[in-house]
């Protein structure tokens, strides 16, 4: 008789606490989902237009998208023919471990043969990589072909934005979705099929 | 008039257990008469507890949580608040004073085993209570969205970053933004002045309690519960109250001025407990060319850097902070204190001791291949004391420890 009880008890007890287990994901849903980037952040953090036909060759220059910086790169003649300089130094040459949005269309990584648009924000901990075009030996490579480095932790990466081997950042500098229209550039909007 | 007075004590009494509780926590509560001082720095640490809740509350008033004011509301606080620059000071000090003891508290615990059976359960509160520092440390640090806060914030938030998968996503759920916005800093504030500290307290009650139910250690580590007197109280214990509370008002009184002249003389530390960079508003676009954790952090930043593999670094990071909590288990000694214990476990945890300081350095200054070669062998000295444990002290000759304190 006692045991009968008991395993009627069990049993209910049992149904009960599953229901009331399965009540926690709802629960908790609002409270997860509210920390997600509200609307307003996400529309602010739409994309930015600028005219980049004024840069000079070999000039670099930074726009906030995100309030990120961007790296944008007038490439001249000769750094466009030496773009595989530190090709043997390279990491992942063909960004095959990230996704690459417009792999293959140049060597420069965006969609423009002349630019180069990445992320200014190191993959390792985020910090700013600087930018030294100089092909020149430098205190943290002797035999430096020209690139970003970054004061942090010295991750090294080369004109576009390619990674070095053995340096502490883990994958290249990603090409953030742009597109130009003459000689306005776009970041943060695809625009399409190019 | 005294006969109301002991009216309404009894009529309080009769409803909530307080002679009960005084006598059963304080003044009957057996502790071991001899002691020395590292046996002082958990009261400190309770201390700048009560320091840090009391000028907290202070700074959450004149305090703005938005990108555009939060720091211009701390340079408020110091100019045109009357003595703001005072409670500022007070808690930046005492994020820097609350490491400092719980270190050395912690040290206590590692040179006379305090975590050993049956205290496995105070060292692990303990040992979460640190863990919910760093935390508290942490978000705190961004508040005033200097360039140090965000740049910091940046690094560490970009860590989880390196759990695969879900990293990146994770990174944006933190931030809930695309970079670290006044709805980061807000929600960091939050978390700052009501859930963690409500997180601190319950584990600072939990460790208490904890504590309360072994009974504290000596640095000797002789179980004072083995000879009691005819009442049942330990022969080599002194009650809690008045004798350890007294006695422990002496260290405080020292800490204080200590403490004050930190305050008012050095709060930056040099750099050290607040950083120059941070008296520079945040600056999404522009990396400070040096950027460092304040001191109580930079052992594990120096090990983050040691590692040339973005995951590795935080595995290694997390690994050696979640190592202390098994300590209890990797002391296989049959003594508690280092007095008795071997030569090996001297050896291991004086190197400990230099390689955590070493380390601590390492973390604060650039990164040179000398400093990251030295990062590297600290780090490994490091992992080899807890490793190693259940070895050097098995295998060790230890001394006979005395029957009585």
């Amino acid at each position: 008789m006692q045991e009968k009880d008991n395993t009627r008890r069990k049993v209910l007890i049992g149904l009960t606490s599953a229901v009331g287990l399965s009540g926690i994901p709802f629960a908790a849903t609002p409270f997860i989902a509210a920390w997600n980037p509200s609307a307003k952040a996400k529309a602010a953090g739409a994309s930015v237009k600028l005219d980049v036909s004024k840069m000079q060759y070999g000039q670099q220059i930074q726009v906030a998208w995100r309030k990120q910086p961007v790296f944008i790169i007038r490439h001249t003649q000769e750094s466009l023919q030496n773009i595989d300089a530190a090709l043997p130094k390279l990491a992942d040459p063909n960004s095959d471990q990230i996704e690459e949005p417009y792999k293959g269309m140049n060597p420069t990584r965006s969609k423009s043969s002349e630019y180069t648009v990445i992320a200014g924000v190191c993959t390792h901990l985020g910090c700013s990589p600087k930018y030294h075009p100089e092909v020149e030996p430098k205190p943290w490579d002797a035999s430096w072909a020209g690139g970003f480095f970054c004061p942090c932790h010295g991750s090294m990466f080369d004109m576009v934005g390619r990674v070095y081997k053995g340096v502490p950042a883990p994958t290249n500098l990603p090409v953030p979705p742009h597109f130009f229209k003459g000689s306005i550039l776009t970041i943060g909007e695809d625009g399409g099929t190019a | 008039m005294s006969e109301m007075v002991g009216r309404l004590f009894n009529w309080v009494n009769d409803r909530l257990p307080v002679a009960n509780t005084f006598e059963r926590h304080l003044s009957k509560h057996p502790v071991p008469s001899k002691v020395n001082f590292w046996y002082l720095f958990g009261a400190l640490a309770s201390v700048v507890l009560i320091i840090q809740i009391v000028s907290g509350i202070w700074l959450i008033m004149p305090y703005s949580n938005t990108e555009e004011e939060a720091f211009a509301s701390i340079e408020y606080i110091m100019r045109d608040v009357d003595y703001g620059w005072v409670i500022r000071y007070m808690h930046t000090t005492g994020a820097s004073m609350f490491f400092a003891v719980v270190y050395l508290h912690m040290f206590r615990g590692l040179l006379y085993g305090s975590y050993q059976k049956p205290k496995e359960l105070v060292w692990i509160f303990g040992c979460t209570i640190y863990l919910a520092m760093m935390a508290e440390g942490f978000l705190g640090y961004v508040l005033p969205y200097g360039q140090m806060s965000y740049w910091g914030a940046q690094v560490i938030i970009s860590l989880f970053g390196a759990i695969p998968y879900i990293g990146e996503s994770l990174e944006l759920w933190i931030r809930g933004d695309y970079y670290i916005s006044g709805i980061t800093v807000s929600r960091f504030f939050a978390l700052h002045v009501v859930a963690l500290p409500l997180v601190l307290i319950a584990l600072v009650f939990l460790h208490l309690v904890a504590l309360h139910e072994v009974g504290a250690g000596n640095p000797e580590g002789v179980d004072i519960e083995e000879h009691l007197d005819e009442d049942g109280v330990p022969l080599d214990s002194v009650p809690f109250f008045p004798y350890k509370v007294l006695n422990a008002l002496v260290g405080i009184g020292v800490f204080m001025t200590v403490f004050a002249i930190i305050m008012f003389f050095f709060p930056e530390g040099g750099g050290y407990f607040i950083e120059m960079a941070n008296f520079e508003e945040a600056n999404p676009l522009v990396t400070p060319e040096h950027i460092a954790p304040v001191w109580y952090y930079s052992p594990y930043y120096a090990m983050l850097r040691a590692v040339p593999d973005k995951l590795g670094g935080l595995i290694v990071m997390g690994s050696a902070v979640a190592i202390l909590f098994v300590v209890p288990w990797l002391d296989k000694s049959k003594v508690a204190s280092i007095r008795y214990k071997g030569i090996y476990s001297k050896v291991a945890l004086a190197m400990f001791g230099i390689s955590f300081i070493t380390l601590g350095y390492l973390g604060t200054v650039g990164v040179t291949e000398v400093r990251k070669t030295m990062s590297v062998i600290c780090t490994i000295i490091y992992f080899a004391f807890f490793l190693l444990m259940p070895i050097y002290t098995k295998y060790e000759k230890t001394l006979e420890v005395p029957k009585r304190l």
